[in-house]
């Protein structure tokens, strides 16, 4: 009789109360970071925000009690961010078209999509040499060596993986009948993928492609060798043929100065880039989350 | 109806529709061949550049730590000690952590808005730039570990590991650090991996009366392990090559010391540090370490797709 009941002091009992503890340690240390860390940078950075900090130039490193702002690093960002986008963008998209579309899992697709892969795992500061060497180094770039073209070149290598694979899941999941129906009214296939297919994976594309440059915002290891860091204003288009600041860039540079007027405005950036990246990944997850809602019904 | 049938014979594609059809495809074809382009020239690039340090130093140069732009005497021991210690013991704290929590989020210990809650929370964490993670580190991190570090040295110091005085930034907090960055890689991983094995599986173990915990360990845990072996080296992929934090933390000195509590040198902290201002011999002998970088990268990498290959799919 007394079987039937739980019975607290059996071994196997304690040892599940034990473990289901672990887990739950597990669990707390894993998520203690990220709030400390989040709540950290919104109290520290944000205490820095004022508007000059939009406008100004920095100013570099020295005893003056003001560092100036971060404008050129932010603009940098924005233009770097969008010449790396203006690349991966149609290259990914176009190659994941290719292999979720056209391909039929022969020798060729696989070892794209195992390149794809590969690429993803390679380290970002090797894409930092890499263009260093072919572009940097050779001056290839009309004579100019550091380059906010350089750096968007190097983060476009880090964002095209992402974008691939995420164009080539989600047109998987279209269902096929869609394709059937629009080449059995007599559409071409160009005409299907542009038409059809696409449009209706486009919801899980940008929001793969967005959160892709959302990582390379913040990616800094590719630009410190060929953006390399600038403290004026950026005036004009010739300027991305010269050294570009960035956001990151900005905060490795000056994090690491002995001033504390500079290691401020490396938080001040912090708060910036952080803000927008996790907005930005918040802001997809809920639109994802809708997305799959209203599918289902 | 006749008739129908026959205007639906003449009813042909025009020779331009045809041709941009053709177009298209092709385009599209020479598109995703870029990524093969960009990975072989990738590995042809960084190999090319440090051939004249290879010629010159050979296989002596992972074995060497003397690193001396002055002397024109290269070798990458300590950078490439380094990099393995560190990735290898932040991956040793990471996989016992990041595998509790998947356990946590995917068995039922909390109402389901909860554990979404955490799991995305965690999701997050990885969305953080390394950079700002070192900037963190540098400002809250060590501070804070300072005490408990001279702790270890005044009680372990007999142990070669924490042999020395610490003094700032060091290899421990560069591995503390990546623990950080590696927790939601092998988190997300193993969840998405437990999470997808089979209902049947667990009740077929909770039916014949084996507590939860049992069936974790003995039914749920093989069954999900090659995607969290799979997870793990990826990770370790990510370990071996993150700089931005890492660099910011651990100190950069290339002389060579077994302890952690001394600071140390990882072969992508040296290209950070080193590569702008390189010139010379330097520039091969930073390449040649780069190409040794990118080696290791490629053969976990390569490796971890391997695995699921091989293991997936079991049922």
């Amino acid at each position: 009789m007394n079987s039937l009941y739980y019975q607290k002091r059996l071994s196997r009992n304690i040892g599940d109360k034990f473990f289901t503890s672990l887990s739950v340690i597990c669990a707390l240390i894993a998520i203690l970071p990220l709030i400390f860390l989040v709540t950290y940078i919104l109290y520290k950075g944000g205490s820095q925000i004022t508007p000059e900090l939009f406008t100004l130039e920095p100013n570099p490193p020295g005893d003056d009690l003001d560092a100036g702002g971060i404008n050129p690093a932010l603009i940098g960002t924005l233009i770097i961010t969008s010449i790396a986008s203006i690349i991966a963008i149609p290259v990914g998209v176009g190659g994941g078209i290719y292999l979720a579309e056209y391909s039929k899992g022969g020798a060729f697709s696989r070892f794209i999509r195992f390149g794809v892969n590969v690429l993803a795992g390679v380290p970002s500061i090797i894409a930092g040499v890499f263009i260093y060497a072919l572009i940097v180094s050779t001056k290839i770039l009309f004579g100019s060596m550091y380059s906010g073209l350089a750096g968007g070149m190097a983060l476009s290598i880090l964002m095209l993986p992402t974008v691939i694979k995420t164009t080539d899941e989600g047109l998987k999941l279209v269902p096929n009948e869609l394709r059937y129906a629009s080449l059995g009214v007599g559409a071409s296939m160009y005409t299907t993928i542009l038409k059809v297919t696409l449009p209706s994976a486009f919801r899980s594309i940008a929001t793969g492609v967005v959160l892709g440059i959302a990582r390379a915002a913040g990616e800094t290891a590719p630009l410190i060798f060929t953006a390399l860091f600038s403290y004026y204003y950026i005036t004009g288009f010739g300027d991305l043929f010269y050294e570009m600041g960035s956001l990151a860039v900005l905060i490795y540079n000056f994090a690491l100065e002995p001033y504390d007027a500079q290691n401020k405005l490396a938080w001040a950036a912090s708060f910036i880039l952080v803000l927008s990246i996790l907005s930005v990944n918040i802001f997809s997850r809920i639109l994802a989350a809708f997305t799959e809602k209203t599918k289902k019904v | 109806m006749e008739e129908k049938l026959t205007l639906f014979k003449n009813r042909k594609r025009f020779g331009i529709e045809k041709n941009i059809d053709i177009i298209f495809k092709n385009t599209a074809l020479v598109l995703s061949s870029f990524v093969a382009i960009i990975l072989l020239g990738i590995i042809l690039v960084v190999f090319f550049q440090s051939f004249e340090s290879f010629s010159r130093y050979g296989l002596k140069f992972l074995v060497t730590s003397e690193w001396n732009p002055v002397k024109d005497e290269y070798g990458a021991f300590t950078a490439i000690y380094g990099t393995l210690v560190t990735s290898f013991l932040s991956l040793l704290i990471t996989i016992p952590l990041g595998v509790g929590t998947a356990i946590f989020i995917t068995e039922d210990f909390v109402p389901k808005i909860f554990r979404e809650i955490i799991g995305s929370f965690v999701e997050l964490l990885a969305a953080i730039p390394s950079v700002v993670l070192g900037l963190w580190a540098i400002f809250v991190m060590e501070p804070f570990f300072r005490a408990f570090f001279v702790f270890l040295h005044n009680f372990f110091g007999w142990i070669p590991l924490f042999s020395t005085e610490p003094t700032g930034r060091n290899s421990l907090l560069a591995i503390l650090i990546l623990v950080v960055m590696l927790l939601p890689i092998v988190t997300s991983i193993a969840r998405d991996s437990l999470n997808q094995v089979p209902k049947k599986l667990r009740n077929a173990a909770y039916g014949i009366g084996a507590s939860r915990w049992k069936t974790i360990f003995s039914v749920i845990l093989p069954a999900a392990l090659s995607g969290i072996m799979a997870g793990v080296l990826l990770a370790l992929g990510r370990a071996m090559g993150e700089t931005m934090a890492v660099t910011m933390i651990i100190g950069n000195s290339n002389a060579f010391s077994w302890s952690l509590l001394s600071p140390g040198y990882t072969i992508s902290s040296m290209l950070a540090n080193q590569f702008g201002e390189a010139d010379g011999s330097q520039v091969s002998s930073l390449f040649y370490a780069a190409f040794v970088l990118m080696i290791l990268s490629l053969v976990v990498n390569i490796f971890a797709q391997w695995l699921v290959k091989k293991f997936s799919l079991k049922y």
